[in-house]
């Protein structure tokens, strides 16, 4: 692998942290006194159902969402707002139609003020890792959804991020896709060993994935468990069938299905939270 | 009736029938016939109601001038020197009054869509303006400026403004923010912000406001001409009425219509040339 792909791990600490989104009479606790560490080059999943407030927690880790009450650092420093250091990726690929594959990588690093010519370099070396030599002049509407979400990745790496935020990254792809991303981000993350908060609904991505898994549980968001995964590394597809995986499999289960009931469907917290969103035109 | 004779004509009106047939096997050539088979059809509806001097009640084609006697008039404006003037002063105020109202519209438009402060404040007087027609403006407009040249080309300006200002604010409210939360955590500013995913997301949007406000210009150049000239196809369609010239007034609705559509479709060209990035969603077949 490329000497140049030097990747800073960051340690992350949050503190009693509370998010109330919304306003007036709609103003609601996402969030309830969430504390944990996450220790730098970890892996942690965070799994719960939908409306549990993950996405919300992911969104103050980038910056997004403002803390109503404690705090989150990252490597000792409080978190402010958006940074390259803390790489955020959505569901949904956010890459800009309106450029090429290539300099979508780059743009980290146009940021930066990086000359044109090295900035493409460096971005093709990422498309290299990501598995995506030879498509730099496509656009992104000319690619799968898988790869489109490879491309994410490479971009948000190219700033060599402390702390990779990934929020239901494979979501949207179908089965068999998912399965070769979870692959192929492992492979990934054995070269550029940054930190990974991956936030998932699907217990056996969590399980595959992470070295520790948070589960969460909804109204109001907390944390109701941590489970430690010494599943071996490097791990391929075969995991999932083994029994240690199928008992914690079922412990998962029991987590978010209590009684076996499936749980109230909620609708999904994006990460920018409604009152970001609102917020984001006199912030920019 | 024979079976041979029948033929070719079940497969064109068979053809006619399914323009999706020419779309697929046809292709581009099969359209562009079918369109020009549809003009040509109207002028010939047009041709049959005015020599049948067709009256029914509500709309009479008494006394309009058939497509004949307007071909002979524009064989005749063809033929005279004025005809450049009269197109190189209308292109003028139209082209003059389009460009300016695409620097205010625009400007207005990423500003309104930015800032709600700057929409509570600048959005209710043009809002208020916006339904005044045209025609409504010339008294003030010959008021407010000296010079009747500017005067036309202001009301050239009135009519592309708000297409434009309209689009271009429904253009910036419709970029996405997560693409915006995007290039924040990749390290971009304000600025940056603006320039990188602002401008080109409402791009598309603020394309097709210039499109439309180009047709609304020339849309507005009867009016604008009305005010004064000696040159100009709006000109040239209002003196024709005072005169009771009903041929040549069907001469400068025409040649109007011909630029209108002609230019609004160069702007979408230029337009979808300097996006090759963005495939319009949902090709009718």
């Amino acid at each position: 692998m490329s000497a140049a792909i030097q990747v800073a791990q960051g340690s992350i600490e949050i503190e009693h942290l509370h998010i109330d989104l919304g306003t007036g009479g709609k103003r609601f606790e996402a969030l309830q006194d969430v504390s944990f560490t996450v220790a730098a080059g970890e892996f942690v999943c965070l799994l719960g159902p939908s409306g549990c407030g993950k996405s919300t927690l992911l969104g103050a880790l980038a910056g997004h969402l403002q803390a109503s009450r404690g705090g989150i650092r990252v490597d000792g420093r409080p978190v402010a707002g958006p940074h390259p250091e803390r790489a955020l990726v959505f569901q949904q690929h956010t890459l800009f139609p309106w450029q090429r594959v290539v300099d979508n990588v780059a743009f980290g690093l146009k940021m930066k003020g990086v000359p044109r010519d090295e900035r493409r370099r460096r971005a093709r070396e990422l498309l290299a890792l990501v598995g995506l030599e030879g498509f730099d002049r496509h656009y992104p509407a000319q690619l799968s959804g898988g790869m489109q979400q490879r491309v994410e990745i490479a971009r948000v790496l190219i700033n060599n991020p402390r702390v990779m935020l990934m929020d239901e990254p494979f979501g949207a792809l179908d089965a068999q896709t998912r399965l070769m991303m979870q692959e192929h981000l492992l492979d990934v993350w054995s070269r550029v060993r940054t930190t990974i908060v991956f936030i998932t609904h699907d217990i056996d991505e969590a399980l595959f994935l992470a070295d520790r898994i948070l589960v969460m549980s909804p109204h109001p968001g907390r944390i109701v468990e941590e489970i430690r995964l010494d599943f071996e590394r490097p791990r391929d597809a075969r995991l999932v069938t083994s029994a240690r995986f199928t008992a914690l499999k079922r412990h998962c289960l029991d987590l978010l299905h209590p009684d076996g009931r499936h749980p109230v469907h909620r609708e999904r917290l994006s990460p920018l939270g409604d009152v970001a969103v609102r917020g984001l035109r006199f912030a920019v | 009736m024979s079976t041979i004779r029948l033929l070719p004509g079940t497969g064109f009106v068979a053809a006619l029938r399914t323009p999706f047939g020419f779309a697929a096997g046809g292709g581009r050539s099969g359209r562009l016939l079918l369109r020009l088979l549809s003009i040509a059809a109207c002028a010939a509806a047009w041709q049959w109601a005015s020599a049948k001097h067709v009256d029914l009640g509500v709309v009479t084609f008494r006394n309009v001038p058939a497509p004949s006697e307007a071909l002979a008039a524009l064989w005749s404006l063809l033929q005279s020197p004025k005809l450049l003037q009269h197109l190189s002063s209308s292109v003028a105020r139209v082209f003059s009054g389009f460009v300016g109202a695409a620097l205010v519209g625009i400007l207005l438009g990423l500003v309104i869509g930015r800032s709600r402060w700057a929409e509570d404040i600048l959005l209710p007087p043009l809002e208020v303006l916006r339904p005044i027609p045209a025609v409504a403006w010339i008294p003030l407009a010959i008021l407010m400026f000296p010079s009747s040249e500017v005067s036309m080309v202001f009301i050239t300006f009135i009519g592309a403004l708000f297409p434009i200002l309209l689009n271009t604010v429904h253009g910036v409210e419709g970029v996405d923010p997560r693409l915006i939360a995007s290039a924040r955590s990749l390290g971009s500013g304000r600025r940056a912000v603006f320039a990188e995913v602002i401008l080109p997301g409402a791009a598309p949007s603020i394309v097709t406001g210039l499109s439309i406000g180009m047709g609304t210009s020339w849309f507005c150049l009867v009016t604008a001409e009305m005010i004064s000239g000696q040159f100009g196809i709006g000109y040239y369609t209002w003196a024709s009425y005072t005169i009771q010239n009903y041929d040549q007034i069907v001469v400068g609705m025409l040649f109007i219509g011909i630029f209108g559509m002609g230019s609004s479709a160069l702007v979408r060209k230029l337009g979808n040339a300097l996006m090759p990035w963005y495939l319009p969603q949902g090709r009718k077949s």
